[in-house]
């Protein structure tokens, strides 16, 4: 089958890491000795997923684990989160957050994207840029961005989050 | 024009003719992502007809005013097409008066008259009882009841096919059973249920019933005497009319002996600040401006289905759900959930390795709409042990074309995903 443009938004969504995480996610699970816990919930398309997380006495992720169900944006989403935030400081997650919403809706050149956050937050940005795919698919977005909404709201300590409405 | 004929009660009889039938749906012929439309989503909300477009655009352009009350010709002439549009309803489901024929804004909110002003006669311990294939339309109103007045809610449980026997609903009966509230045609399994003998079954033991028509009324031909329900309840916008206006059918007596459910302005007959008296029926019901403009839709959506013969488009759409049935059976790893014997126009199925919101977003580069999701029955997905399916439905419009782009799409998906 030829490739067409519209095939290349798909499959520019569903990239071999994507679609690798979304089945192997990584860090599947509860943290045993959590000291914060967060639920994100979108009630309309069933996506659920919860966020554990062990915090150092200066906010810094030393451990983090997720345990959701749903589509293979948001479990993706999640398992990438959860290597890309461990071991750092709470003002960098929250920072590393609002990257991630920044990628996955607006269309700032690559460029532009970098020299915002790039600083600071370095490679593990470049590895969450495959999030990016979510672009071009508007409603899709509140799937790669509950796992983050939910850690945010596990900062706040707050017990529950949702990206629908 | 077309908004013209909408005067006449008996409308022209055609010959169902798949090709013209398509093109009465102006919007079939549109792309999406440059593919042709495949539209498998009639379960949610049906396409409209020409006849029904001009129909609106007729009444907004030429005839507008509001109804029942001005002493003015626009006025009088739009309260005779609303009232007409009530002499429609009573035609196609075959009731015995229009005082028997409620317009709401929808069938959620004809479910939620009937809680909110016949379950008010309730009291603790009278039992309603429902069955797991329901959809939160028929399963909310009944807990929101529960909880205000301590009713018991009992869910009559349904088989590994998706299916409800009338033996488990008796089962359910007992003598504090006042309500079944039941489904006529399950919105995401498509499964057919025996309303007829629920309903007799239901009488027998001296409870009421209430059928959720919103898919039954699409696909059945529903006579209201000949069933002996008490209440039926179904939207204009699944029956390929306007949203925004659902019907409640309830018997009259029962109408009449229930409470008003909104207070406002049509429903009353006199008011004085110590006391106030209500409208005859159906305006008792009617609190407030009517969805004027949708019932009139909903009048020639009637029309426009009562011009074919409805065994012609119940034949053809069974046609489709055996076809889409055997050509999903052939793709490996899907799995059917809803396997009854008798469906109607529905397919749910889920893909190992790939999930429903997955796939929809990939069918719907190839111009297929389907619909991902629980479908508003988290029950019935949890007694299938899925949190979403995928969910093929079709209208009288569908072609076995379109069946075979969504098993070309599914298949592209597949090799995405999996």
């Amino acid at each position: 089958m030829q490739v067409s443009e519209k095939d290349e938004d798909i499959l520019s969504l569903y990239q071999k890491i994507i679609l690798d995480h979304g089945k192997s996610p990584r860090n599947a699970g509860v943290v045993k000795q959590h000291n914060c816990r967060s639920e994100g919930k979108n009630p309309l398309c069933g996506d659920r997923v919860t966020v554990t997380a062990a915090l150092g006495d200066e906010g810094q992720v030393l451990n983090l684990k997720f345990d959701g169900k749903g589509c293979a944006i948001s479990i993706a989403s999640a398992s990438m989160m959860t290597e890309a935030v461990r071991g750092l400081r709470a003002d960098d997650v929250r920072k590393m957050i609002q990257a991630v919403a920044k990628l996955c809706k607006e269309d700032t050149s690559d460029d532009q994207f970098f020299s915002e956050y790039g600083d600071g937050l370095g490679t593990r940005i470049e590895y969450l840029s495959a999030l990016s795919g979510v672009r071009q698919f508007p409603a899709r977005f509140k799937c790669a961005n509950l796992p983050w909404q939910t850690l945010l709201s596990c900062l706040d300590g707050n017990d529950s989050a949702t990206t629908e409405g | 024009m077309n908004a013209l004929a909408y005067n006449t009660v008996k409308s022209e009889s055609r010959v169902f003719d798949l090709d013209l039938v398509r093109q009465d749906f102006p919007i079939l012929s549109r792309a999406v992502h440059d593919k042709p439309l495949t539209y498998l989503d009639s379960a949610a909300s049906a396409q409209k007809p020409q006849a029904v477009i001009d129909v609106i655009r007729y009444q907004y352009e030429h005839e507008y005013a509001n109804v029942h009350r001005g002493a003015y010709s626009l006025s009088e002439a739009l309260t005779s097409k609303y009232e007409l549009a009530r002499e429609k309803v009573r035609q196609f489901i075959n009731a015995k008066s229009d005082r028997e024929i409620v317009f709401t804004k929808g069938a959620t909110e004809a479910i939620n008259l009937v809680s909110a002003t016949f379950g008010r006669t309730l009291e603790a311990g009278d039992e309603v009882v429902i069955t797991g294939l329901e959809h939160h339309s028929n399963i909310i109103p009944w807990q929101l009841l529960r909880d205000q007045c301590g009713i018991v809610l009992k869910i009559v449980p349904i088989s590994d096919e998706g299916d409800v026997s009338l033996n488990e609903v008796e089962l359910a009966l007992t003598k504090k059973t006042k309500l079944v509230a039941i489904s006529h045609i399950s919105n995401a399994l498509g499964t057919v249920l025996p309303i007829k003998e629920i309903a007799a079954a239901a009488h027998a033991t001296g409870a009421k019933i209430l059928i959720d028509g919103c898919q039954g009324i699409v696909h059945e031909k529903v006579d209201v005497k000949d069933l002996d329900c008490d209440f039926y309840a179904f939207s204009g916008h699944k029956l390929y009319g306007p949203n925004g206006i659902g019907v409640l059918y309830g018997k009259e007596e029962m109408l009449d002996a229930m409470p008003p459910y909104q207070g406002g302005g049509e429903m009353i007959s006199n008011v004085t600040f110590e006391h106030s008296e209500w409208a005859e029926l159906p305006a008792k019901f009617e609190a407030g401006t009517p969805p004027i403009v949708p019932a009139v839709g909903l009048g020639a959506a009637i029309d426009y289905l009562s011009s074919f013969d409805r065994k012609d488009i119940t034949a053809h759409e069974s046609d489709l759900l055996a076809y889409a049935t055997e050509r999903l059976q052939t793709l490996n790893s899907i799995r059917l959930i809803g396997t009854a014997e008798k469906k109607a126009a529905a397919i749910s199925f889920v893909l190992e390795g790939a999930h429903p919101h997955d796939l929809a977003t990939i069918l719907d580069r190839s111009g297929v709409c389907v619909r991902a999701g629980h479908h508003c029955a988290q029950p019935l997905m949890d007694r299938f042990g899925v949190t979403a399916t995928v969910r093929a439905s079709f209208g009288m419009y569908n072609t076995r074309e379109e069946v075979d782009v969504l098993i070309g799409a599914l298949g592209r998906a597949r090799e995405i995903l999996c």
